[in-house]
């Protein structure tokens, strides 16, 4: 399973964002960030308190199951009433979520969140970026781990010298990419892919913003 | 090896002469009497003088502005160039428009990361990496061609350098990462700082038992050390630096005052030692921020003076 993982934003910036907006509807998700703990319903039941007593008037609050998803705006139906008392939604989902609700009720958004990264769950609470949807997978040369999301540089002929105890030079608490590679490609006795010169990348494997549209049938 | 350029330092290579280079690092600021009189000071005594690019991705002064001051001086520069600020673009850019200046020595490299520097929140560009920069400027070089294949008007004329660590782990990739980078079309490198001389003469082992010492030049790194001080800062907090127990009891075994001396003379003694390396082929004497010592290291290693050539 992948996650929008996601990290409150400040006190004193969503202040700064809700600067004269004084009616607020608040909406959390029971998706990504009920599990990552950044925007359930605990969150959005401790900004309301928080914002009340700053003297902000909370017009309501809900918990989307799915912000991201077309049927939010179904959902949101039933609040109709509370949300247009207010003149602004703060929603604490991942930007995905923020930018899906903003696009159906055409109100003014305040994120409470910032978006990390799309996460893989490896352990339990844990969760891991390892892809960044470059568009020019080379995983198949490299034991199955993308050096290109991975390696602080993005390296993908090899590791950098500051490899640290088999960890990165810029932070001891992540893995050297190039380390878990070689160590793979051992065990797989393919240490010879390790050998082949990568050319320099194509950055628009698929030139952002990305679009998909699904080709006739 | 045959020499393709007009470069001094593969020319004195070529004949077989130690080479040693040395390093300044440019100004956070736009005076350029830092840089000259730091070359001043060196100029004697070493082939090459390496300029770095925004070292621990502090801004400063750009390292092709201060090759041109080297240029201007009669002297020759070894242009530092990163992967981390640039694109394909700008780097393809510069090294033609070093090219233009008569910089005849570049030293591929995929710099510090951001986060060591004064712009920890700028972005790494890291478009291509060194090995891909090397291989770049020999296509331009020797089929005078940009990276999209296109026609150069005027070929840069670059002995290609790169640097090697053969510290850092895991150890045993680090040779056959030097035989990926003599593919790429590296021709010299530089190693990173030697203090623990048993693991950099196992990895020149490695080296020789392949030949790459035959297909490029190996300048042996050396960092004098200033202070107890430095030997330990060097130990604990430079990643890939190894820097062994008895460096730092050597040094803590002189009075405070001397300990300078003591780090200059085991300078000296680890050139004398790395000479007898097979496949080291000169020395790169980075004192940092300390040049006016590089001239009492090259002549003490018996290194000096330096071969004339036309």
């Amino acid at each position: 399973m992948i996650r929008s993982i996601t990290q409150k934003k400040s006190e004193e910036a969503i202040d700064l964002l809700l600067n004269g907006l004084n009616r607020i509807f608040i909406i959390g998700c029971g998706t990504c960030t009920t599990l990552t703990r950044t925007g359930g319903e605990p969150e959005v039941r401790a900004l309301k308190e928080i914002l009340s007593q700053k003297g902000k008037i909370i017009t309501g609050t809900t918990v989307v199951p799915v912000a991201c998803d077309n049927l939010t705006r179904d959902f949101l139906r039933e609040f109709g009433a509370q949300i247009d008392q207010a003149n602004c939604l703060l929603i604490t989902s991942c930007a995905f979520g923020v930018q899906t609700i903003a696009r159906q009720l055409r109100k003014m958004v305040v994120p409470a969140l910032d978006t990390l990264f799309i996460g893989k769950e490896t352990g339990f609470g844990m969760f891991d970026e390892i892809c960044t949807q470059c568009g020019t997978c080379i995983i198949g040369e490299t034991g199955g781990i993308c050096p290109v999301t991975n390696c602080h540089k993005g390296l993908v002929n090899g590791p950098c010298g500051g490899t640290n105890h088999g960890k990165c030079e810029i932070d001891v608490a992540k893995d050297c990419v190039w380390t878990l590679i070689y160590n793979r490609l051992k065990e797989l006795e393919r240490l010879d892919a390790m050998r082949k010169y990568q050319k320099p990348r194509n950055h628009q494997g698929e030139p952002k913003p990305g679009k998909f549209k699904l080709p006739a049938a | 090896m045959i020499v393709k350029t007009p470069s001094k330092l593969e020319k004195i290579l070529s004949e077989g002469h130690y080479g040693v280079t040395s390093e300044c690092g440019p100004p956070r600021g736009s005076n350029p009497e830092h840089i000259i009189k730091k070359a001043e000071l060196i100029k004697d005594h070493v082939d090459a003088i390496n300029i770095t690019d925004n070292q621990t991705s502090m801004t400063r002064l750009c390292s092709l502005a201060a090759c041109i001051r080297l240029k201007l001086m009669g002297l020759e520069p070894v242009l530092q160039m990163v992967t981390r600020d640039r694109n394909r673009i700008a780097l393809q850019s510069d090294i033609l428009g070093a090219a233009s200046f008569d910089i005849y020595n570049i030293l591929c490299l995929s710099g510090d990361h951001n986060s060591f520097g004064d712009c920890p929140q700028g972005q790494n560009v890291h478009d291509i990496d060194s090995m891909q920069l090397a291989q770049m400027v020999r296509l331009m070089r020797d089929e005078g061609k940009f990276l999209s294949g296109d026609e150069l008007d005027g070929k840069p004329q670059m002995f290609v350098g790169a640097a090697a660590n053969p510290f850092a782990d895991p150890f045993e990739i680090r040779v056959p990462r030097l035989a990926k980078k003599v593919a790429a079309g590296v021709e010299f490198i530089q190693t990173q700082c030697i203090y623990n001389l048993d693991k950099f003469e196992k990895w020149m082992k490695g080296v020789v038992d392949r030949g790459l010492h035959e297909k490029c030049y190996i300048l042996a790194g050396l960092t004098p050390m200033k202070s107890v001080g430095m030997a330990k800062y060097m130990q604990k907090r430079v990643p890939g630096m190894d820097v062994p127990d008895e460096i730092i009891t050597r040094l803590q075994g002189v009075e405070k005052g001397k300990q300078a001396d003591e780090g200059i003379k085991i300078c000296i003694e680890s050139i004398q030692r790395l000479k007898e390396v097979e496949g080291v082929k000169g020395f790169h004497i980075m004192a940092i921020e300390w040049e006016e010592k590089v001239p009492e290291i090259v002549e003490a290693a018996g290194l000096y003076p330096r071969p004339k050539i036309d």
